[in-house]
């Protein structure tokens, strides 16, 4: 395997607040490959923008990485200088963010705000900056690069705008973009353009992207490996289609039984009950055990008590204690089409 | 209301004022300050209105603790050897009544005007909003001078002093409508839109009974900052215009009729005869305007 | 560009026509014309013959458009206290006033916007706390007070600068300057403080509060993601989208110096229009106070209007309304 790209390790995001200190990222690790999209999804205020800020050192205060290290390329980049990380950021590392109709500088051309970025990092002339931005500004697709680098934001439409937001992701040639439901605020025809835009660009590149969403749609089209956050924590990671297909975690079933998918002769889709607890109020152990069904098929109440790590299960890692070794056995023996992980298919669809 | 009590104790706003020290010293101030005011007659050390209790051959003691001062006369005496921390506590009675009153006036006419303006909207908003942009273009402090100024040849000179107060109430309240009627329209374009004032209609309550319930709880928070702030700029705008002998007569001293009235000494040494009400009034000011900087942040959660 | 300015320039002189219709009120309706220009012994028979040779017998709007076209000549009758036509005093007062509020605007302006500017992008250092809450003073305190303070300390106790006047003055054809004279130099300090502070605090509590407001927008943001120095996110991003709503109300601002400085000039009897102004509203001399409105309305709108027009020039999206960009 090729040395990771990225690493996170251990993260913890703190938000230091006068009725104590609420733990919005609590102790996850990833990595992404070079070249690799990294899906990020999870329900609003599971932490994952929140980690896509902390990669790129833009926490907000009084946001704080409390615990971990980041590292790019073997070299920790969470404790770096402010100046070093600037150059990082851009540079090494892209962002894209939500709204592409607010990322811009409505006061400035979009020529300019391309050529300042590529001047701030590359050792450039201001004529080759130019050059390079109109070349960007048409990779991305937008027609008739070179009349349009004078125009300003509001002259291009919601989608044209998210094509200059991905080119100015892209000016200094980053070797990873943090995008940020990068499609979210775009209409639903345009979505796939722009996703089929960055995935094209990045392979193109070699660039990896960590892509944070709530829409398991988006997240099937482009990433390779997906990381499911629920409530600060890694509740599953692995490979998209075994994600998707064959999930182990008792929350990623639930999600993926809430999808409709379409040409699926299914009557009813499932629903998980409550909702994600707020940061105040995380429950000792596993954090989704009140909604989990399945918490009374682990003994003594492990879920109740005790934080599951990551852990072997399927093709994926998932953050449940049905995969603890010595006690999946135990469960197995329970009863036929109940411990087996496999079995958790026919439980999508009740009828 | 037990409960309301609770919540306001628990709530965001009495932590932050809790843990800042400045604003609970400024609200002690304020306190102490209408406290005084409003019992000047009774707890002030003498009666500057009681010519009985004047000796003329008190005037110009300068401050207790300077020589010649006098133990009685804390802060001296002016031209007509009335006490000037009694004259203080006095003017700041009627400088507070009268911009408190305006405060209210103005509150009530910008927010019915509001009210009406983002309710009814088309034309009469389209005028009152026009009539609003141009008010707010001119200072206040000249749209006052201008009713007093018309007051005084409408009603004579020699009646002015007469209604002298209410004139100003007037003056200072037509200024400062402006940002309560703009503050209530914005919030009432957004609440009429809403589905439970639409479902309000349908059940028949009548339009100003839906926006008296339904909006002004919404904008309670920004109306109290707008007036606690205004009362600020209300007091100064009365001290200005009682400075420039346009405002309240000197028979009935405001803290700027106070401050103009010693001017006229500062040449002469007698310093403390303006420089204490005119510390006074800061000091007024000041804790208020504080409080309602405070107020705003305090509201604001985006802030923080 | 030519429809947005013909747009404005309507909009100007309906305010126009409004304030001149409130001065045409007072001078025609509040003060009595006829009484005005005549002694109290005056028979009813002189009354009229007053009355026709006014015009006072036509109808309403004719009166009206007279009313206009005297201001627009700059004749707007005899001052009742001073007894000479008001334009000429206003002429006589108007560089005193304006002198004044130039170097109290140059002096908000200069201090206040960097003040705020620093303030907003060192929010936590004790300097800005510190300027913070003077400035609140400054804002607690009323100029009137702010120039007797001055006179106190600079003029009585330690005898430096003049406390009233003009000081000596230079005549330049029309135009009366204090600015040639060491004496007159001397005497716009104190004046100008006084003037100046608290249209300062004003400006840079304002500056303060844009800025921290563009600071949390999206853009700027991507501007610190895309890994621009902090010069050129504070500088060239936030900086300049400050500045473009922060530029009308400055322009406000400066219209209520010039309205300002009635105060001032009573505090140290500056002999501009502001003194002369507030000398008319005590003696009830309508025709000063109905010039004296129209001129800064006029001072108002003209400022308003040239706002506007900067706007336009600094503002691409208002340029866009008519080119119909985008697609």
């Amino acid at each position: 395997m090729t040395t990771p790209l990225l690493q996170v390790k251990n993260l913890r995001i703190e938000f230091p607040t006068r009725r104590g200190t609420l733990t919005a990222v609590d102790d996850i690790s990833f990595d992404i490959a070079p070249g690799e999209v990294l899906g990020v999804v999870g329900e609003s205020g599971a932490g994952k923008s929140l980690t896509g800020a902390a990669v790129i050192g833009l926490l907000e205060p009084p946001g704080r990485i409390a615990g971990g290290e980041i590292l790019l390329n073997g070299r920790r980049i969470d404790n770096l200088p402010f100046e070093e990380m600037r150059k990082v950021r851009g540079r090494e590392i892209g962002a894209i963010f939500q709204d592409p109709l607010t990322s811009l500088n409505p006061l400035y051309t979009v020529g300019r705000q391309i050529t300042e970025t590529i001047e701030t990092h590359l050792n450039v002339s201001k004529a080759e900056a130019r050059e390079r931005a109109v070349k960007l500004l048409m990779e991305v697709g937008i027609p008739a690069a070179e009349k349009r680098i004078v125009h300003y934001p509001h002259q291009f439409s919601g989608g044209m705008r998210q094509r200059v937001v991905i080119s100015l992701a892209l000016a200094a040639q980053p070797k990873l973009i943090i995008a940020d439901e990068p499609t979210t605020a775009l209409d639903v025809s345009i979505q796939a353009q722009i996703i089929t835009l960055l995935k094209k660009l990045c392979r193109e590149h070699g660039t990896s992207i960590m892509l944070v969403t709530h829409d398991m749609g988006v997240i099937a089209e482009t990433a390779d490996r997906v990381a499911v956050m629920y409530a600060g924590r890694i509740a599953e990671i692995g490979p998209v289609s075994e994600v998707i297909h064959h999930p182990q975690h008792p929350y990623t079933i639930g999600l993926m039984g809430a999808i409709p998918n379409v040409g699926d002769e299914v009557e009813r889709l499932t629903q998980i009950d409550g909702a994600m607890p707020r940061l105040t109020a995380i429950p000792p152990g596993c954090a989704f055990n009140p909604r989990c069904t399945r918490v009374n098929d682990v003994p003594d109440g492990r879920c109740r008590r005790e934080r599951p790590g990551l852990l072997p299960a399927g093709k994926t890692d998932a953050a449940c204690w049905l995969h603890a070794r010595p006690i999946n056995t135990a469960t197995s023996s329970q009863g036929e089409g109940r411990g087996g992980v496999a079995s958790f298919e026919n439980t999508k669809v009740p009828a | 209301m037990q409960d309301t009590m609770k919540r306001f104790f628990d709530g965001d706003v009495w932590w932050s004022f809790k843990r800042n020290p400045l604003v609970i010293v400024a609200a002690i101030t304020a306190l102490l300050w209408l406290f005084g005011s409003a019992f000047a007659p009774w707890l002030s050390p003498h009666n500057p209105f009681d010519l009985k209790t004047i000796n003329l051959l008190d005037a110009f003691t300068p401050p207790s603790w300077i020589a010649n001062g006098k133990p009685q006369f804390l802060f001296g005496t002016d031209d007509q050897g009335r006490d000037v921390l009694s004259t203080i506590m006095h003017g700041s009675r009627i400088t507070l009544l009268v911009s408190i009153c305006a405060v209210m006036l103005s509150m009530i006419v910008g927010i019915s005007l509001g009210l009406v303006s983002g309710y009814v909207g088309g034309k009469l908003d389209a005028f009152i909003m026009r009539v609003a942009d141009i008010q707010l273009s001119f200072p206040a402090i000249l749209i006052a001078l201008l009713i007093d100024g018309v007051a005084r040849v409408v009603v004579g000179k020699e009646y002015h002093d007469q209604i002298a107060v209410y004139v100003l109430i007037f003056a200072i309240a037509a200024s400062g409508w402006v940002q309560y009627a703009r503050t209530v329209r914005g919030s009432t374009l957004v609440e009429r839109n809403k589905e439970y004032v639409q479902a309000a209609r349908v059940i028949g309550r009548s339009k100003l009974a839906i926006m008296f319930s339904h909006v002004l709880p919404n904008v309670t928070g920004p109306v109290l900052v707008l007036a606690t702030l205004h009362v600020g700029t209300a007091i100064l705008t009365e001290a200005t215009l009682s400075f420039l002998g346009v405002g309240v007569p000197p028979t009935q001293p405001s803290l700027g009729t106070l401050i103009r009235i010693g001017n006229d000494f500062l040449f002469s040494g007698e310093w403390w005869i303006t420089v204490f009400p005119g510390i006074a009034l800061v000091v007024l000011v000041l804790s208020i305007n504080l409080l309602g900087d405070w107020l705003r942040d305090a509201l604001n959660p985006k802030l923080r | 560009m030519l429809a947005f300015f013909i747009q404005r320039l309507l909009q100007a002189v309906v305010v126009m026509i409004a304030v001149g219709f409130i001065a045409f009120s007072l001078f025609n309706f509040v003060g009595d014309p006829v009484s005005l220009m005549l002694p109290p012994e005056a028979t009813s028979a002189d009354r009229d013959e007053v009355r026709k040779s006014l015009g006072l017998d036509q109808p309403f709007y004719l009166q009206f458009v007279k009313f206009v076209g005297n201001a627009l000549q700059g004749n707007f009758g005899i001052s009742l206290r001073l007894g000479r036509p008001v334009s000429q005093l206003l002429i006589e007062r108007l560089p005193a006033t304006l002198e004044l509020s130039l170097i109290a605007a140059s002096l908000a302006l200069l201090v206040g916007i960097p003040m705020g500017v620093y303030t907003a992008l060192k929010r936590d250092s004790w300097i800005s706390k510190f300027i913070l809450t003077i400035s609140l003073v400054g804002v607690s305190l009323p100029s009137f007070l702010i120039g007797i303070f001055l006179i106190l300390i600079f003029a009585v106790w330690l005898g430096w600068l003049p406390s009233f006047g003009r000081g000596d003055t230079v005549r330049l054809g029309v135009w009366t300057t204090g600015f040639l004279t060491f004496s007159g130099l001397k005497a716009l300090i104190l004046p100008s403080i006084t003037l100046g502070l608290f249209q300062m605090t004003l400006i840079l509590r304002l500056v303060r509060s844009e800025m921290l407001e563009v600071l949390r927008t999206d853009y700027i943001k991507f501007a610190r993601a895309r890994g621009l120095t902090n010069n050129a996110v504070h500088f060239g991003h936030a900086l300049k989208n400050t500045l473009v709503p922060v530029l009308t109300i400055a322009g406000l601002q400066l219209g209520g110096i010039i309205a300002f400085a009635i105060i001032t000039e009573t505090v140290f009897q500056w002999p501009g229009m502001g003194l002369l102004f507030i000398q008319a509203v005590q003696f009830a001399d309508i025709p000063v106070m109905a010039a004296y409105l129209c001129l800064i309305g006029f001072i108002f709108v003209s400022i308003n209007f040239v706002v506007d027009m900067l706007y336009y020039v600094v503002d691409p999206r208002l340029r866009a309304e008519r080119s119909g960009g985008g697609h």
